[in-house]
């Protein structure tokens, strides 16, 4: 059948649906999945707290705007990660590649001269390739060989971050663009919004438009749900999700190039708590590890949840390890309420 | 007889040392309502698997409408208007009716948002609603995810997905397993609906009296192979639960 509408069908009658327990069980249900907006109440009564404790230092223009900086690389790992995770996937690789991606920027940057905004665009491009192809070896592995994920990615780690350190001798490069750190290292869109906030914000946007109503994010969320189901109705389980995990790495080298703008330098040190930050920002925002639920939305509030309680504490003189306690706290809650969801939902 | 619609012939399936299929034969006509039977094991959803394209058999062979075919894949087999409602229903339980009604066949915008695959939902939602329209308690069209719904309902809704899209054959594997005896009616009545529009129906189920209720054919699938063929009106229940427990061989096997 040329297949693009069911005929009107013979049909079977549904059960109507039996007695008010199952309807109020269903309303309770779908209530507890709106936890986006429960996380989003939660984002907001931090913000009320911090500005009513320290209303000159914290709810500032100036201030918001440190945050969503300091916000802007995790939120483009996260959108990634939010596909891998709704795939009932995980992607432990992002700061690796981040760090990889970077260091062959500026090689390739370097090398062209490392000035003007045609090098900045080569280098932007170089960086995200080579993220793809970090996301194409992890998908690949783990549709076509079948090594789960975890393994996977914990291998590309350890790879990508050796691998960096290989290339550089384990000193950080430094010899960026100015271009790229004067503009948008520092500069703001329409003297308001700072640019890596600005590309951050592009990325979330399009990555919730893709999820939300595209066939890629509705072959994302069916994968997660029932793999087989999805590879019996004809999708191609292996390339989605090869496509998926390439889709994290190239946001990844973005992220790196995000990451050159902000810091000057290649920071090798400085990531290896990136893939756990944007595992539990996605997490915290409602997304289920165990698959086929989750939203963009949910995860840029699980991004300012830990960045509002870092620098609300800071700005309290609290000591800034809370912050880290909080947040692993915030973590073991999301995936419990997770679990509870999918208990009340698999009793039926 | 005529060319039956869908024939197979000698198929073969091994699961490392389990046979579960050894030479099965199985034919359908078209517009016929035709009963797989066999006990627990016997290897009828291995069978349907094998005709779905969701399994690839060791050996044998495939005709569809008389033409030697190979089915590698799902898709295969749906572009030839066969469509399959599996035992474990295969939906996606966190989406919703219409989005699992569509699933692999998604209808997108018109124009450049459909090239980049922005998905028509209401489109959909609304076909949705036509396609289940007579299914009363409108419980399909609602946007509540598939794994919230009773086990009843879930089934309804893949027997209902089965049928709306086959245009040649359709696989029942235990359709209403989960069904009270009212729902159980209604897919009967489906059943014969689908039938009566042309297509060929294969139903298999442990349900004898409905069998014989709804069967135009009963074949029988004994430890991975047909063992025997009949029509209702000329056997008793007794002969077709004999054949399946072995105490009857009607087909020799070679
Ligand atoms: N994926 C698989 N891996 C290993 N063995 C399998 C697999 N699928 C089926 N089998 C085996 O093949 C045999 C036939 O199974 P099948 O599911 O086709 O039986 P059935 O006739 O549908 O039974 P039932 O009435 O219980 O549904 C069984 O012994 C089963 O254990
Ligand atoms: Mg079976």
């Amino acid at each position: 059948m040329s297949a693009t509408a069911p005929k009107p069908a013979p049909a079977v009658e549904a059960p109507a649906a039996s007695a008010g327990a199952s309807e109020r069980r269903r309303r309770a249900v779908r209530l507890a999945t709106d936890s986006t907006a429960l996380i989003f109440v939660a984002l907001l009564v931090l913000l009320a707290i911090f500005s009513a404790l320290k209303p000159g230092a914290f709810a500032t223009v100036n201030n918001l705007r440190n945050i969503s900086i300091a916000a802007a690389p995790l939120l483009v790992l996260g959108v990634g990660m939010t596909f891998v995770i709704i795939t009932a996937g995980i992607d432990l690789s992002v700061g690796s590649v981040l760090v990889f991606s970077g260091v062959i920027a500026v090689k390739v940057m370097t090398a062209l001269g490392n000035s003007g905004w045609g090098v900045v665009v080569v280098g932007t491009v170089a960086a995200m390739l080579t993220g793809l192809a970090w996301g194409l070896v992890n998908g690949a592995l783990i549709a076509k060989a079948r090594i789960p994920a975890l393994i996977v990615t914990l291998g590309t780690l350890g790879a990508g971050l050796g691998g960096a350190q290989l290339i550089t001798g384990g000193v950080n490069l430094r010899g960026v663009p100015r271009e790229l750190v004067t503009v948008v290292g520092v500069g703001r869109l329409f003297g308001v919004v700072p640019w890596l906030v600005a590309v951050a914000l592009v990325v979330t946007v399009v990555g919730a438009v893709a999820l939300r109503m595209t066939r890629f994010g509705r072959y994302t969320f069916a994968i997660g749900s029932n793999a087989e189901a999805a590879r019996r109705v004809g999708i191609n389980v292996d390339r989605h999700l090869i496509k998926v995990y390439a889709l994290s790495g190239m946001l990844a080298g973005l992220a790196g190039m995000i990451s050159l703008a902000r810091f000057t330098n290649t920071t090798i040190a400085g990531h290896s708590t990136d893939n756990l930050q944007a595992i539990a920002a996605v997490v915290i925002g409602g997304t289920s590890l165990f698959g086929g639920v989750g939203t963009i939305l949910g995860t840029v509030v699980g991004v300012f949840i830990p960045a509002v309680l870092q620098n609300g504490f800071v700005i309290l003189r609290v000591q800034p390890f809370w912050q880290e306690v909080a947040v692993g706290v915030v973590l073991i809650a999301a995936v419990y309420v997770d679990q509870l969801k999918r208990r009340a939902r698999d009793r039926l | 007889m005529t060319t039956p619609l869908l024939q197979a012939h000698g198929i073969v399936k091994n699961y490392g040392h389990v046979q579960a299929l050894r030479g099965a034969d199985f034919a359908v006509q078209a517009g016929e309502v035709v009963a797989l039977i066999g006990d627990n094991g016997a290897g009828k959803s291995t069978l349907v698997k094998v005709l779905a394209g969701v399994t690839h058999p060791d050996g044998g062979e495939i005709r569809f409408s008389g033409r030697v075919v190979s089915l590698p894949s799902p898709t295969a087999a749906r572009a030839m208007g066969i469509e399959t409602v599996y035992q474990d229903l295969a939906l996606a339980p966190d989406l919703d009716p219409a989005a699992n009604l569509f699933l692999g066949r998604e209808l997108v915008r018109p124009g450049l948002l459909g090239r980049l695959g922005f998905l028509d939902k209401s489109a959909m939602a609304e076909r949705t609603r036509t396609a289940f329209a007579e299914m009363g308690a409108g419980v399909q069209s609602d946007t509540a995810p598939v794994g919230s719904l009773s086990g009843g309902q879930r089934q309804s809704i893949a027997v209902g997905r089965a049928a709306a899209w086959a245009s040649k054959v359709v696989f029942m594997d235990e359709p209403t397993a989960a069904l009270g005896v009212v729902q159980a009616g209604k897919v009967l009545e489906l059943i014969r609906r689908v039938r009566d529009s042309g297509v060929a129906v294969v139903l298999i189920s442990h349900n004898m009296p409905q069998v014989f209720e709804i069967a135009d054919r009963i074949e029988v699938l004994r430890l991975g192979r047909r063992v025997a063929r009949y029509r209702p009106a000329e056997v008793s229940m007794e002969d077709v639960v004999g054949a399946m427990t072995g105490a009857v061989v009607q087909e020799e096997v070679s």
